[in-house]
C-alpha cells in the first residue's frame, strides 16, 4: 500500500481520548483476583511467558540456563506449567534451539537489528533470515520508528511485509516500540499497520526504551486487535513486554485481556508477557497460594 | 484453555458495627424519637438492618431550638479559623474511617463497593476539606467584606448519595456559620447517623449539626418550621415544588437540586472506545441512580451502529452482583418502590415500541436487582426518553447535525447536565454554549470536584452547590 493510502485509513481511524483510556486501564487495574482465579491466573501468566535474555553479555552458558528455566521453571513442582517461549538474540537461537528440542517451549528471536531497527533493509532481512535459519520459530522484529514518525508509513509496511515474508512459517511479532511513539492515538495506527502488513502479533516495546509496557498502551492495542478480526476476521495476538515485574503487574494484565478483546485471547497462542523477572514472582506467589506461607527468594532460581 | 472467572472477592463487614436501632441526633445526643419507628433494609438482600427512630413535629421543634441556641451562643459567633479547624478535623476523621463509611454506605444503600471506596466517601472528605479552606476567606468569596451566616439551614437529602449529598449541605453550611438540621432519605439513614458519631468524635459543638429521620412527613415538617431560615433540597421535582409552594412568601431561602434527563451526545468524530465508557459510566454508574446521569443517549446517525456494538459488547462485561464484592460494577436498586418505578417505565418505553436489549445476566434471588438495560428506536415523544428513570436504563436516540443534536438534547423540561463527545474542540465550545444545561461534560462524564459549581437549569432546580458559589446559599447576601 502507498504512503497516502495509507496515510488516509490511519488517519480516518476513531480517535484515542488519552484521559480516558488511562482511566480505563486504571479501573480495570483495581480488580480484585483472589483464591481460586488467583491461582488460575498464575499458571496463564506463566505459561504466557517469553522468557528474555537480550543482553551483549550473553552467552551459550547464560541461554542454556535460562532454558532449563522455561522447560521447568520450579524444579521442586512438576505441575507448574512450561513457559511458551525463550527470546534471545539470533546468534543464539541454535543454543535454544539445541536446549529445547522437543520441550514444546518455542524460540524467539528478535531481529531486523534490534533495538533501534537502524539498519538498511537487506540487513533486517539477513538478520531474520539467519536467525529462522538457525531454527527460531517466532520472530520480534521491530518496525522504523523514524519512517513512521515522520509519515512515511508505506516505508515501515514494506518492511513488515518483506521481513514477513522473510519469515517464512516463524510467526511475526512485530515490535511497535510504543514508548517512542509517545502518543495513543500513534500506538493505535501503529497497531492498524502491522496488522494490515501482515504481522501475527503486535508487541509493545523492545524493553531497550522506558516507557516500556503500560496498561493504557496495553488496552488501546488489545483494542485495535478486536477490531481488526470485527473487520477481517484474522486474530492478531498482543505481547507487552518490559517493565512487567511482579504477579499483580501480570495479572493486570490478564485482566485487561479478559474485559478487553476477550477470552479468546487468553492463551499462549494469542497472549504473551515479555519479561524475565516476573517469573520467579509468579512462582513465589504460587507456592505461598499451595503453602500458605512465603518461601524465601533463594528458594527460586536465578539463572 | 479455561476462561478465568473472578473468585468473589467481598470486602468484609468486619469494620462496621450496626447497632439494633438508632435515634435521633439532637443537641450532641442521640435520644428516642416520638414518630413511629421504621426499618431500614439491605436492598441486596432484603435483611433488616436496624430501627430508626422516626422525628415528629415536637422533635423536628426540639432539633431547630437545638440548631438556633447553638448558632446564637457558639457557631455563629466563632471565628472562621476555628470552625475551619472543626471541618479540617471531621474531614480528617472520615478518611480514617473511609473503610467503614463505604462498607456500610453499601449496605444501607446496595451500590458497588468499588464506588463507595473510590468514589463517595473521596469525594465526601474533599468536600470538608474544600470548604474548610473556605472558612476563614469568606471575605475573599466575593460577596462583599465581612458576609454574615443566615442562622439554621433546614437539610432534605436523597438515597442515591447519602454520604456525599450530606457533606454537599452540611460542609459549606457550617464553614459559613450556620448550624444545620438534616433529614437523612428513610431508605438510607445509617451513614448520615455514623456521621454524628464523627461530629462527637471531632467535639463539635453540640446541635451544630442535628440529624433526624423521618419520611416525607418528618422533611415537610423541617421545611415548614418557622425557625428554618434557609432550605436547601436535593430530590425529585415533584417534592421540589412541593417544598417551593410551601416556602413562598415566607423570608426563608431555598435551593433546589432536583431531577434531570441528560443527554449525553456522541459525534462521529469522537473517540468511539472512550465514549462507549462515557456512556457506560454515565447512566450505569451508581445504578443509574444519579440525578445527572446520563440518560439519553444521542448518537450520530453515520457512527450509531458502531457505537451500538461497541456499547453492548461493553454492556456483556458489567458484572452485577453483591455490593460488598470489589469486582461488582452494578449493584442493587435501592428499594422495591424504585425498582417499581424502573419496572414501570421500561414497560412503557417497550409498549412504546422502543427496542429494549439487556446482555445476559443472572440476577440475584434475593433483593432488589435490575439488569442494565438498553433502549433502540427510541423516540422524543417516548415516555423513556422524556421521564426521568433513575435506574440503569439507557435511551438511545439518533441526530444528523450539530443543530438536531443541541435541540433534541434541550428539548426536556429539565437541564441538569449535558455531556459531549467530540475529538474537535471547537465543537465542544459551540455545543456547550447551545446546551441549557448547568453543568457539562466534554468528554468525560459524571466528574466532581468540591471546586466546581453544580446545579441545574429549568425543572432541575435553581442555586448552585459546590465551589465558590456554593457558599452563596448559606450567607446573608
Amino acid at each position: 500500500m502507498t504512503t497516502t493510502e495509507l496515510h488516509g485509513f490511519l488517519h480516518g481511524l476513531p480517535g484515542v481520548d488519552q484521559v480516558g483510556a488511562e482511566e480505563r486501564a486504571a479501573r480495570l487495574a483495581s480488580r480484585s483476583i483472589k483464591m481460586s482465579a488467583k491461582a488460575e491466573a498464575i499458571d496463564l501468566a506463566i505459561s504466557m511467558v517469553d522468557l528474555t535474555t537480550l543482553e551483549g553479555a550473553d552467552t551459550a552458558g547464560k541461554v542454556r540456563a535460562l532454558c532449563a528455566k522455561a522447560v521447568h521453571p520450579d524444579p521442586s513442582d512438576p505441575s507448574v506449567p512450561k513457559v511458551a517461549a525463550v527470546c534471545v538474540y539470533p546468534d543464539m537461537v541454535d543454543v535454544a534451539v539445541g536446549a529445547l528440542r522437543g520441550t514444546g517451549v518455542g524460540v524467539a528471536s528478535v531481529a531486523t537489528a534490534f533495538p533501534s531497527g537502524r539498519a538498511p533493509l537487506e540487513a533486517k532481512l539477513a538478520d531474520t533470515r539467519a536467525a529462522v535459519a538457525a531454527g527460531a520459530s517466532e520472530i520480534d522484529m521491530v518496525i522504523d520508528r523514524g519512517a513512521f514518525l515522520s509519515g512515511d508509513y508505506g516505508t515501515v509496511f514494506e518492511q513488515i511485509v518483506a521481513v514477513k515474508d522473510a519469515c517464512g512459517d516463524a510467526h511475526l511479532k512485530v515490535i511497535l516500540e510504543t514508548g517512542e511513539l509517545a502518543t495513543l492515538d500513534n500506538v493505535r495506527r501503529a497497531s492498524w499497520l502491522a496488522m494490515r502488513a501482515g504481522a501475527d502479533f503486535i508487541k509493545t516495546s523492545t524493553g531497550k526504551i522506558s516507557p516500556a509496557a503500560t496498561l493504557p498502551v496495553t488496552l488501546v492495542m488489545l483494542e485495535a486487535v478486536r477490531d481488526y478480526r470485527a473487520a477481517t476476521g484474522r486474530q492478531v495476538g498482543v505481547k507487552p513486554a518490559g517493565g512487567i515485574r511482579t504477579t499483580k503487574d501480570a495479572i493486570k494484565y490478564l485482566v485487561l485481556v479478559n474485559e478487553t478483546a476477550g477470552p479468546d485471547w487468553l492463551t499462549p497462542d494469542w497472549f504473551r508477557l515479555g519479561a524475565s523477572s516476573v517469573l520467579n514472582d509468579l512462582l513465589m506467589q504460587r507456592r505461598k497460594l499451595s503453602t500458605g506461607v512465603y518461601s524465601g527468594p533463594d528458594y527460586f532460581t536465578l539463572d | 484453555m479455561t476462561v478465568f472467572e473472578y473468585a468473589p472477592a467481598p470486602e468484609s463487614r468486619s469494620v462496621v458495627d450496626i447497632r439494633g436501632s438508632y435515634g435521633l441526633f439532637i443537641d450532641g445526643e442521640f435520644t428516642d424519637g416520638h414518630g413511629e419507628p421504621f426499618k431500614t433494609i439491605n436492598p441486596a438482600d432484603e435483611s433488616v438492618l436496624a430501627d430508626i427512630a422516626c422525628a415528629d413535629e415536637a422533635d423536628v421543634d426540639r432539633a431547630v431550638k437545638a440548631a438556633r441556641a447553638a448558632y446564637e451562643r457558639v457557631w455563629g459567633a466563632m471565628p472562621g479559623a476555628e470552625r475551619g479547624k472543626y471541618l479540617y478535623r471531621i474531614a480528617r476523621i472520615i478518611q480514617e474511617r473511609s473503610r467503614e463509611l463505604a462498607v456500610l454506605e453499601s449496605i444501607d444503600n446496595g451500590k458497588p463497593i468499588r464506588e463507595s471506596r473510590d468514589v463517595d466517601v473521596p469525594l465526601v472528605a474533599a468536600w470538608f476539606f474544600y470548604y474548610a479552606g473556605w472558612a476563614d476567606k469568606l471575605g475573599h468569596a466575593g460577596f462583599g467584606p465581612d458576609p454574615r451566616p443566615v442562622g439554621v439551614a433546614g437539610q432534605v437529602i436523597p438515597w442515591n448519595f447519602p454520604l456525599l449529598m450530606l457533606a454537599w449541605k452540611i460542609a459549606p453550611a457550617l464553614a459559613c456559620g450556620n448550624t444545620v438540621v438534616l433529614k437523612p432519605a428513610e431508605t438510607t439513614p445509617l451513614t448520615a447517623l455514623l456521621f454524628a458519631d464523627i461530629c462527637r468524635q471531632a467535639d463539635l459543638p453540640p446541635g451544630v449539626v442535628n440529624i433526624i429521620t423521618g419520611a416525607g412527613d418528618t422533611g415537610r415538617a423541617l421545611v415548614a418550621h418557622p425557625g428554618i431560615d434557609k432550605v436547601a433540597f436535593t430530590g425529585s421535582t415533584d417534592v421540589g415544588r412541593q417544598i417551593a409552594r410551601t416556602l413562598a412568601g415566607t423570608s426563608k431561602k431555598l435551593t433546589l437540586e432536583l431531577g434531570g434527563k441528560a443527554a449525553n451526545i456522541v459525534y462521529a468524530d469522537a473517540a468511539l472506545d472512550q465514549a462507549v465508557e462515557g456512556i457506560v459510566n454515565g447512566i450505569f454508574f451508581n445504578q443509574g441512580h444519579v440525578c445527572c446521569a446520563g440518560s439519553r443517549l444521542l448518537v450520530q446517525e453515520s457512527v450509531a451502529e458502531e457505537v451500538l456494538e461497541r456499547l453492548k459488547a461493553r454492556m456483556a462485561t458489567l458484572r452485577v452482583g453483591d455490593p460488598l464484592d470489589k469486582n461488582t460494577d452494578i449493584g442493587a436498586i435501592n428499594s422495591a418502590a424504585q425498582l417499581d418505578k424502573i419496572r414501570e417505565l421500561s414497560a412503557a418505553g417497550e409498549a412504546e415500541g422502543a427496542d429494549r436489549w439487556s446482555p445476559p445476566c443472572r440476577l440475584p434471588d434475593r433483593g432488589f436487582w435490575f439488569a442494565p438495560t438498553l433502549f433502540t428506536g427510541v423516540a422524543q415523544s417516548h415516555r423513556i426518553a422524556r421521564e426521568e428513570i433513575f435506574g440503569p436504563v439507557l435511551s438511545v436516540l439518533t441526530f444528523r447535525t450539530p443543530e438536531e443534536a443541541v435541540t433534541k438534547a434541550n428539548n426536556t423540561p429539565y437541564g441538569l447536565s449535558a455531556g459531549i463527545w467530540t475529538e474537535k474542540g471547537s465543537q465542544i465550545l459551540w455545543t456547550a454554549q447551545h446546551l441549557r444545561a448547568g453543568v457539562v461534560w466534554a468528554n468525560t462524564f459524571n466528574k466532581f470536584d468540591p471546586a466546581s459549581p453544580f446545579g441545574g437549569y429549568k425543572e432541575s432546580g435553581y442555586g448552585r452547590e459546590g465551589g465558590r458559589h456554593g457558599l452563596e446559599a448559606y450567607l446573608n447576601v
